[in-house]
């Protein structure tokens, strides 16, 4: 089994974590459907270093951005998404 | 040469040391009207069908690896066509019209076996959902049929359908016209065939880029050389992203990895499909008598043919709450595939930006009993410019247009379609 290694949490199983989604942009309120059809549906879907967000369910809740190798499955960097110390 | 009664006689008079290579080996050519790139069961049948349907023979199937060695020999060989939007009905109900002839069409046997596929309902609201879709199967002409508990119980003996299941069987949703079949003899099948009407498939053969002139692809650039192109199509499954991404598209496509895994063979026991419904689990016995079985995505992008063991564990527990006699069973082999998940559930079989590429994707684990009717329609959007009436509704701009093909309603998320 693999462990994550939460940065709030400390190393974790894997099955603590859900995976959310490809790392992106988030367009702004007032982005156009252009550019929302890219963020909803368009995929980098690379065969290599992916980032994209997991959140850890049954630990802090806290969605945390991780680059793994979809080769290898290896975590190559793992973070919070959001600079710490941020009010929500 | 024709397979019959009387070639197998006429080489067992000589002790099929005569029996010639089932598909041609060639060197390949400067260029040619139509490079289907990815030689799996969908690239493969495309080929054929551009031979047969569209007089098309000037063709190439460039396959990275060897025949059969991809997702066509890695997945749980289910075909039916029990789906609710009338988009996919139409399409997967065709691929199964041409299953029921495809031995004689390929005139090789596929081992195609109408045994049946089942659907468990759980509950009173699975029950409703499968009413209203074997109804609009029944309005599209595909058969449908609800079994209750009592007569899935004389069907499948070996389910739990008492009322000591952890979920008991409110009945279920039956397609007789549904079954199995032989995975590899559909891609050998399809390669003979295809090779047979002058479709040169070349093995060993990566795609390493394209050369583009304007807004068209003139050349496929490959570990053995550049072949140069009239028409490019891709069907190569859960490299779609890497392949488009060679061509400069982005797809709405992740590539997810799927594991199966068979038992070691028993003496038969389950005669049909049969899935969970208050799981992910489907299960059918091979030819051989292995258990045949099948659950969840591991829920995260991967290009790892390779997946963990709390998905397996989870699928087993599943099919042990349906069949406990298999409690002691030993497993025999288990393996990944990677899957195309497309965004809203279902294929992509489209012209593109680019004027002369075609994607053939995004077959979210439903791929296998598509093959058929992926490659007759992919073959004709190829040599027309322009899609079929099946594979109109599957184009790529319907993600801009917001004409998505959800079946299960679970929206923008590939893994969970």
């Amino acid at each position: 089994m693999q462990l994550f290694n939460c940065h709030f949490c400390g190393p974790r199983d894997q099955s603590e974590y859900t995976y959310l989604r490809e790392a992106a942009a988030i367009p702004g309120l007032e982005a156009g459907t252009a550019d929302w059809q890219q963020f909803v549906y368009e995929r980098e879907n690379p065969c290599g270093a992916h980032t994209e967000w997991w959140q850890h369910n049954h630990g802090c809740r806290q969605i945390l951005q991780i680059v793994r190798d979809t080769r290898t499955h290896t975590v190559l960097d793992i973070r919070p998404a959001r600079p710490t110390g941020t009010s929500s | 040469m024709k397979y019959s009664v009387f070639s197998l006689a006429r080489q067992a008079l000589r002790g099929h040391l005569d029996w010639p290579m089932a598909w041609r080996n060639p060197v390949p050519k400067k260029h040619y009207d139509v490079v289907v790139i990815g030689g799996g069961g969908h690239g493969l049948a495309t080929a054929f069908y551009l031979a047969k349907n569209h007089g098309i023979k000037n063709v190439a199937v460039l396959e990275k690896g060897w025949i059969g060695g991809g997702n066509t020999g890695r997945n749980t060989t289910i075909v039916r066509s029990n789906y609710l939007l009338d988009d996919n009905a139409h399409f997967y109900e065709w691929s199964l019209k041409l299953w029921h002839q495809l031995s004689q069409e390929l005139n090789y046997n596929v081992m195609f076996s109408p045994r049946g596929v089942i659907n468990l309902a759980h509950t009173e609201g699975q029950r409703d959902q499968m009413f209203q879709r074997g109804n609009r199967m029944l309005l599209n002409g595909i058969d449908a049929e609800w079994m209750s508990r009592s007569e899935i119980a004389r069907h499948v003996p070996h389910l739990d359908c008492s009322d000591n299941a952890r979920f008991p069987i409110f009945g279920g949703l039956m397609q007789r016209r549904g079954g199995t079949a032989r995975h590899d003899a559909v891609a050998w099948g399809y390669a003979r065939a295809a090779s047979a009407l002058g479709v040169d498939i070349i093995q060993n053969c990566e795609v390493k880029g394209f050369t583009r002139e304007g807004n068209r692809i003139t050349s496929v650039q490959t570990t053995l050389g550049n072949i140069d192109a009239g028409q490019v199509g891709i069907a190569v499954a859960g490299h779609s992203g890497v392949v488009a991404g060679l061509a400069g598209l982005k797809l709405p496509i992740e590539s997810h990895v799927l594991q199966a895994f068979v038992s070691e063979p028993l003496k038969p026991i389950i005669d049909t499909v049969i899935t969970y419904g208050a799981g992910h689990f489907y299960i059918s016995q091979s030819d051989k008598g292995e258990m045949v079985m099948g659950g969840d995505l591991d829920f995260h992008p991967s290009y790892a043919q390779k997946g963990n063991l709390p998905i397996l564990q989870d699928a087993i527990a599943n099919g042990l709450q349906m069949f406990p006699i298999l409690s002691r069973v030993r497993m025999l082999r288990h393996w990944g595939g990677i899957m195309d998940m497309s965004l809203d559930g279902s294929p992509i079989i489209s012209k593109t930006p680019i004027d002369n590429f075609y994607i053939n994707g995004g077959w979210c684990y439903g791929g296998f009993k598509a093959t058929p009717a992926s490659g007759w329609v992919f073959a004709h959007t190829i040599a027309h410019d322009a899609p079929h009436t099946l594979n109109r509704a599957h184009s790529l701009d319907r993600f801009e247009t917001g004409k998505m093909i959800d079946d299960k309603g679970a929206g923008p998320t590939a893994q969970w379609h």
